[in-house]
């Protein structure tokens, strides 16, 4: 790889105000607390599915009954355990009472209570060993394959409806996709529940479900055979189901999760607190299902300015891998992002753009980092949308960036066309054949502007990683310190369904998550 | 090749009226021998002569992209157009507040947003934010605009609400999203919702987004729509102008 010059003793100590940062959120914001979403998910590790008789997913109506009936700081698992123990009722059918609201208000006596619960928690770890068996499956799948060149090239499919999304998916794998991520409907992310079923409809994309990764899954699996070459499947959590959609895609057999620390809170305001303890319970799931998770930091450049900005980036990447460690993550797992998207006016933009590229990939030698291409600075013009593409794609290429996720030229204008996809490949399978080894034949000069600036952003991202670190994170964000978006930790979507654990709190899923993940906290 | 006369106008290639264009579009047919020639045909019956298919290729499964070049006859007389477009003069910042402070007298108020689903607020932010766009500074620089940005997915009640309470002159809606004319929906509500109170003529409303121009928004019921682009001057510039006119009336 290219090699540039920057001071190794200042990542190190970046690592560690990240640590610090990310260590006090964990133990003011996430530790003692828990949340819809999560109390959610844990229902549905346990193989809670399906809706109630009035459409409602049913592991939000037991979350609510729960809250309503019951004592939700507890966790919904002791109140299903109450109703194990008082009426004699097995896991599904306490859980059915429950979710109809017809709990009996009779108190359990002690033993009969922890006989109820050393069943759930046996229920759990049944059901852990069962994800845990999907993941080795899938890994002998993959094993199966030869491994890609990289970088991987990645591609969206959008039409809105799954069925359509399976034919665009595997038309692209055909042209040469090594992933292939299926985009959400506009706005899901703001759904507190996830829907269910295949579906044929949405903005911009249509919507997560189990059903409709079920079906892509296939598809691909599919393709895969056919092609001899593993494909990739990405999906998209952030939002207020982080942690279900986590799930619900490491039980059907996803690869990569858009999964970030701080884009809920920052592009969707949604609230602070539970953004943080949603991203760690996701973030154990991933970690122990092995799924890559993309972090969002490229977006940061679509509201503030490439140039000026670019360390906030860094800044924010260190961050999102000290979250990731704490909940159990392997470097080799997070697929830490960032963005092409300088300003092409600019004198040397390209050199810019290159520094960034690299001085990224040096500092997360092991991540699957994750490259966006060029989106806010193209225009109604494809022939010079084209151009900066292919810019995008030699900078990849050349700093061996690990999932490259294809620009399209038509990005100022609509969701890509078939054709406008395949033109996207055709440039970057010609730049990337054309490019093989130019990095394994050049150096940089030690006094270049390629250099300089890496140097330069590398400082920076440790100055705001220290002012960061003083002010708490939750108060950085409120000073708008990144993305340019100022958000306030006691406002902001889904704040009513975080509250702090009782005494009490029984949850045998987040137990055996925090003991097989045993992260860094 | 006959000249035409100046006001009538064919499309250019490299000498006046050869009426050459370029498209490129994809068949659902399969790749092979037969692909050019349907392409060729196609390109005919949209009206194209002496149709010369410069690239034939699979998109996909059954899928074909082509490229072709040929001629056009169509012939248009420019000046028979009737196109609306906005009259006013641009100024500078620095002229605008001049003017404003001079001819207006006190300070104009805007309110803006990004309503409905829509979540983009980069174009309204570059319109009304201190940083501007295109080192063009935004509203909020100005001294004679006092500015209220409501920011991204707020409803149109909302903003009409916020625009009430502070007495505002003008209504500044953002529309980014375009799929499925959704913009058009959003905008048509907002409209209907402003009508319904009895405000239109209460408010300058001006519509803006990447996919946005002066006459589809006013074929939605606004004063005005800005589209790729724009810089605040021109829209600071419009506002001045029609609040001299309405003082004026
Ligand atoms: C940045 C961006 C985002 C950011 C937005 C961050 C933010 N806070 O704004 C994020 C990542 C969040 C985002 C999300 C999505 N995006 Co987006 N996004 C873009 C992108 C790359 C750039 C837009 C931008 O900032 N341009 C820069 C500004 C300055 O330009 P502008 O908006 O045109 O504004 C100028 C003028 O239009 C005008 N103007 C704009 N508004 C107004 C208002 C007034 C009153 C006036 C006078 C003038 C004016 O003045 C501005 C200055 O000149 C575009 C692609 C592109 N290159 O255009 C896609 C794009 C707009 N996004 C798109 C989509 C589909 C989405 C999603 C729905 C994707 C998804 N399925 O999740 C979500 C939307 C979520 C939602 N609920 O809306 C599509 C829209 C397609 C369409 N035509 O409908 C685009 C075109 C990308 C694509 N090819 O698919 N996006």
């Amino acid at each position: 790889m290219l090699k540039i010059r920057y001071d190794r003793k200042i990542v190190a100590d970046s690592r560690e105000y990240a640590a610090k940062i990310a260590g006090d959120i964990y133990n003011r914001f996430i530790r003692g607390f828990s949340t819809d979403s999560i109390e959610r998910t844990t229902l549905r590790f346990l193989g809670v599915e399906g809706a109630t008789s009035l459409g409602q997913p049913k592991v939000n109506s037991v979350v609510e009954k729960v809250k309503k009936n019951s004592d939700i700081s507890l966790g919904v698992l002791l109140a299903v355990a109450r109703e194990m123990a008082v009426s004699g009722a097995d896991f599904q059918s306490a859980v059915n009472i429950v979710s109809d609201g017809t709990l009996s208000s009779i108190p359990p006596s002690r033993e009969a209570l922890e006989k109820a619960k050393n069943n759930i928690k046996r229920l759990a770890v049944l059901k852990y060993e069962e994800l845990a068996g999907k993941r080795r499956k899938r890994e002998e799948f993959k094993k199966s394959f030869q491994p890609q060149k990289t970088p991987l090239r990645y591609l969206i499919v959008a039409t809105g409806n799954i069925y359509d999304d399976v034919i665009q998916a595997r038309a692209a794998a055909e042209a040469g996709a090594d992933i292939i991520a299926v985009i959400r409907s506009t706005a899901q992310s703001l759904l507190d529940y996830v829907p269910e079923g295949a579906t044929t409809e949405g903005y911009g994309g249509t919507y997560a479900t189990q059903e409709n990764f079920r079906i892509m899954r296939e598809a691909l699996d599919d393709v895969s055979k056919k092609l001899g070459r593993y494909i990739y499947l990405t999906n998209y959590s952030s939002g207020l189901c982080m942690p279900e959609i986590a799930f619900l895609g490491a039980f059907e057999g996803l690869d990569v999760l858009l999964n970030d620390a701080m884009y809920g809170i920052l592009f969707r305001d949604i609230n602070m607190k539970r953004t943080f303890c949603d991203q760690f319970f996701s973030r154990m799931i991933c970690a122990v299902s092995r799924i890559i998770i993309n972090t969002g930091e490229d977006n940061y450049l679509t509201t503030s300015d490439a140039v000026e900005r670019a360390h906030t980036v860094l800044t924010s990447l260190f961050i999102n891998e000290a979250f990731a460690k704490i909940a159990g993550m392997k470097p080799e797992y997070m697929g830490l992002g960032h963005a092409f998207e300088i300003n092409p006016q600019i004198e040397d933009s390209f050199s810019l753009e290159l520094s960034q590229a690299l001085l990224i990939r040096h500092i997360f030698p092991k991540s699957p980092i994750k490259y966006m291409p060029p989106t806010k600075h193209m225009t109604g013009d494809p022939f010079y949308s084209n151009l900066l593409d292919a810019m995008f794609n030699l900078a990849s290429k050349m700093s061996n960036q690990h999932i490259h996720l294809l620009g399209m030229m038509t990005e100022a204008m609509h969701n890509p066309l078939i054709m406008d996809r395949y033109e996207s490949l055709k440039n970057v399978n010609y730049i990337f054949n054309a490019a093989s080894s130019l990095a394994s034949q050049i150096q940089i000069r030690k006094d270049s502007l390629i250099n300089r600036r890496a140097q330069e952003v590398l400082s920076k991202a440790y100055e705001l990683l220290q002012k960061v670190q003083k002010e708490g994170l939750d108060n950085a964000i409120s000073n708008g310190e990144f993305a340019d978006i100022k958000r306030y930790s006691d406002s902001g979507k889904g704040v009513e369904g975080v509250y702090k654990k009782g005494k009490e709190y029984f949850n045998p899923v987040f137990d055996i998550l925090l003991e097989k993940t045993g992260g860094e906290r | 090749m006959t000249q035409l006369f100046s006001n009538l106008i064919k499309a250019y290639g490299d000498r006046r009226d050869d009426g050459v264009i370029q498209l490129s579009f994809t068949l659902p047919v399969e790749y092979g021998q037969k692909a050019k020639q349907i392409g060729k045909i196609f390109a005919e019956k949209l009206g194209l002569r002496e149709v010369n298919v410069t690239a034939v290729e699979k998109v996909g499964d059954g899928f074909t992209m082509f490229v072709v070049y040929g001629h056009c006859d169509v012939v248009l007389d420019v000046d028979k157009i009737d196109i609306p477009v906005v009259e006013f003069t641009i100024y500078s910042r620095e002229e605008v507040d001049t003017l404003i402070g001079k001819n207006i007298g006190r300070k104009i108020k805007v309110v803006g947003a990004c309503t409905g689903f829509d979540a983009h607020t980069v174009g309204i932010d570059a319109i009304l934010n201190m940083k501007g766009f295109a080192g063009d500074y935004g509203l909020e620089r100005y001294r004679w605009f006092e500015v209220y940005n409501l920011g991204a997915q707020i409803t149109n009640e909302k903003l009409i609400e916020k625009a009430l309470s502070v007495g505002a002159d003008a209504i500044l809606l953002s529309q980014v999203v375009t799929q499925r004319n959704i913009h058009k929906e959003n905008s048509l509500d907002f409209v209907k919702r402003i009508e319904e109170k009895g405000l239109r003529n209460r408010f300058i409303l001006i519509l803006g987004g990447p996919r946005i121009d002066h006459p589809l928004a006013v074929s939605l019921g606004f004063d005005a729509g800005f589209g790729a682009g724009t810089k605040p001057s021109e829209v600071a510039s419009y506002i001045y102008s029609r609040m001299l006119e309405l003082k004026d009336r």
